[in-house]
């Protein structure tokens, strides 16, 4: 079953302006439930455009996008109730906190949802179990919140709305490598305890290649590639003529295969790589 | 989409408009709203209706964006012209009344709305072929006599340069804030006036909040680059008066001449 078809989407702002661009062009894509898709693009590319239509906040221009099986946009007064079926966290989400304290900024979405209060703080304390944020803080205002705690509580503002698919527009961008590796260790944690769908759009490969089942890769508006993770990064040299680098292991595993080491080129975690390489270096140290 | 708004009018080009100096394109202008106004019968006013159509044929902006500006003051024009409809001497047609409906009302009220609408017409051709940052430019160059009352020109230019700059940021901002609160399930577009009013407010607190962090943000970074107004201060792009300038100003000349003459020689006598 999938629960996200789109059919040749195409969008273009300002259309019928002289500042007219189209943002993505005859995008046909099917996500099933339960994945983990990677979302990946040079900057400009179209990803936030697409994004923006499968949860309703773009219409088409032209095409459909279908949840569940039906054209979201088919009764127009019904579009919020796709909007909590599809999360939707933006980047760099801190900017829409807005409540005096954090708790009911969290609150937001389901109070919307028509949830009655007791509904809506058990909710509130299971997601911010679930992003790892201080009980201490939820009584704070969100602005007085370190950077990495805002975006914590944003994402908590989401995800307790408690969506079938959840979108992530770059989450980790400008976060330090360690709060960035965590979060994403997060994501990965929500996605396999709930089972429900998220799309992550991310700059990094090295992030993607972590976490998702199927990366999209997209450029100059359109799709360019949709398949499984392994047999992405296989169109190593295609990629990096879009602008993109695989991830740096996945480098050194070709230049070793093309070298005539008999590994796997199609490896893109540490991991992986560690299993590949071990072997052949115990061999090595047997034949001396 | 909020964009759509058009606040900052641009409509950016590359015909002799476009070119002009702005200092002389601001002064022009007013002139010639000046002159829209002394033309004081269908002649004179005729011939500021052709100055101001073969001007907006040379600038090169679609005449469809013409027509959206005037769309706007649509109601301010009807209003103010069926209004003058009731005044003015001449053949009584129409008696209801006290109110009545004369040949000169008649022509009073299309010669208003005419009026109003090359008024309409002629700034539009400003605002359209004129950047905002040209137009603070020429107009801290054109109130710099000012100085001599102590009044802050540079000063005010360059409020008025930094809020245009960020009308178009915030409202980039503006959308995405909304995009976010509604992506949460904010109902912005239903429910009654009061109702409408509460739901801006998880838009507002966060725009007011990083408008605040923004102004900070860019007073430091002045400050960082030794910014201590106007005293001493050269510019970047110094404004040239050249030839095209001249001949646009001695056109103007002619045809505010010709404004007057046709006031004072051309006796109409239709509609009276
Ligand atoms: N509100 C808008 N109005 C007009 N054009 C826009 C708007 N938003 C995006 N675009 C244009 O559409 C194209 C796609 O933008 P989009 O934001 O989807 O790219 P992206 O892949 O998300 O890039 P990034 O990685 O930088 O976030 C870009 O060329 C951009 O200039
Ligand atoms: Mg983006």
């Amino acid at each position: 079953m999938n629960v996200i078809e789109t059919k040749n989407l195409t969008y273009t702002y300002g259309a019928g302006t002289p500042f007219s661009k189209t943002a993505i062009e005859d995008v046909n894509i099917a996500i099933k439930k339960g994945e983990f898709i990677g979302l990946i693009g040079h900057t400009g590319s179209g990803k936030s455009t697409l994004i923006q239509q499968l949860n309703g906040l773009l219409r088409p221009t032209s095409g459909t996008v279908l949840l569940n099986g039906k054209d979201i946009w088919e009764k127009k007064k019904e579009i919020r109730k796709v909007r909590f079926q599809v999360g939707m966290v933006f980047q760099y989400p801190e900017y829409q906190l807005f409540e005096d304290t954090v708790i009911k900024d969290i609150g937001f979405g389901p109070r919307n949802m028509g949830l009655s209060q007791d509904e809506v703080n058990q909710r509130v304390m299971q997601v911010v179990d679930f992003v790892g944020l201080d009980h201490a803080l939820l009584e704070k205002s969100p602005f007085d919140l370190s950077g990495g705690e805002k975006r914590r509580a944003a994402i908590a503002g989401v995800i307790a709305m408690d969506p079938d698919v959840l979108v992530l527009d770059e989450p980790t961008a400008g976060l330090d490598p360690q709060g960035r590796d965590h979060l994403l260790s997060q994501i990965k944690a929500y996605h396999q305890q709930r089972q429900n769908t998220v799309i992550l759009v991310s700059h990094s490969m090295e992030d993607i290649a972590r976490v998702a089942d199927r990366v999209l890769v997209m450029n100059e508006s359109k799709v360019f590639l949709f398949d499984e993770t392994a047999k992405v990064f296989f169109h190593a040299k295609e990629l990096e003529q879009i602008g993109l680098r695989v991830p740096q292991v996945t480098k050194i595993m070709m230049k070793l295969h093309e070298n005539g080491y008999p590994v796997d080129p199609a490896v893109f975690t540490l991991d992986q790589a560690v299993k590949e390489i071990l072997p052949l270096v115990q061999r090595g140290a047997a034949n001396d | 989409m909020i964009k759509d708004v058009t606040l900052g009018q641009y409509f950016p080009g590359k015909s002799i408009i476009h070119k002009l100096d702005p200092r002389v394109k601001v002064l022009l202008t007013l002139v010639n709203i000046v002159f829209i106004f002394i033309a004081g019968n269908f002649s004179s006013l005729g011939l500021m209706t052709v100055f101001t159509l073969v001007a907006m044929l040379l600038s090169g902006v679609p005449f469809t964006r013409y027509i959206r500006s005037i769309r706007g003051v649509l109601f301010i024009v009807l209003f103010t012209s069926i209004l003058n409809l009731f005044y003015g001497g001449g053949t009584v047609l129409v008696k209801w009344g006290f109110i009545q409906i004369t040949t000169g009302g008649i022509r009073n009220a299309i010669f208003i709305a005419v009026r109003i609408v090359v008024l309409i017409l002629m700034s539009s051709i400003l605002t359209y072929t004129t950047s905002p940052t040209q137009l603070t430019d020429a107009l801290e160059r054109l109130m710099k006599p000012l100085k001599i009352f102590r009044i802050k020109v540079h000063e005010i230019a360059m409020m008025m340069t930094i809020a245009l700059r960020f009308v178009p940021t915030l409202l980039e901002e503006t959308d995405k804030i909304m995009s976010a609160q509604k992506a949460r399930g904010a109902d912005l577009e239903s429910g009654g006036i009061i109702s409408r009013v509460k739901a801006l407010i998880p838009v507002l607190i966060p725009l007011f909040v990083s408008s605040f962090r923004r102004a900070y943000d860019l007073a430091m970074a002045m400050e960082c680059r030794c910014y201590n107004g106007g005293k001493g201060r050269t510019k970047m792009k110094v404004l040239h008066i050249t030839a095209k300038d001249i001949i646009t100003f001695l056109i103007t000349v002619a045809v505010c001449v010709g404004v007057v003459l046709l006031n004072i020689f051309v006796v109409e006598n239709f509609l009276i």
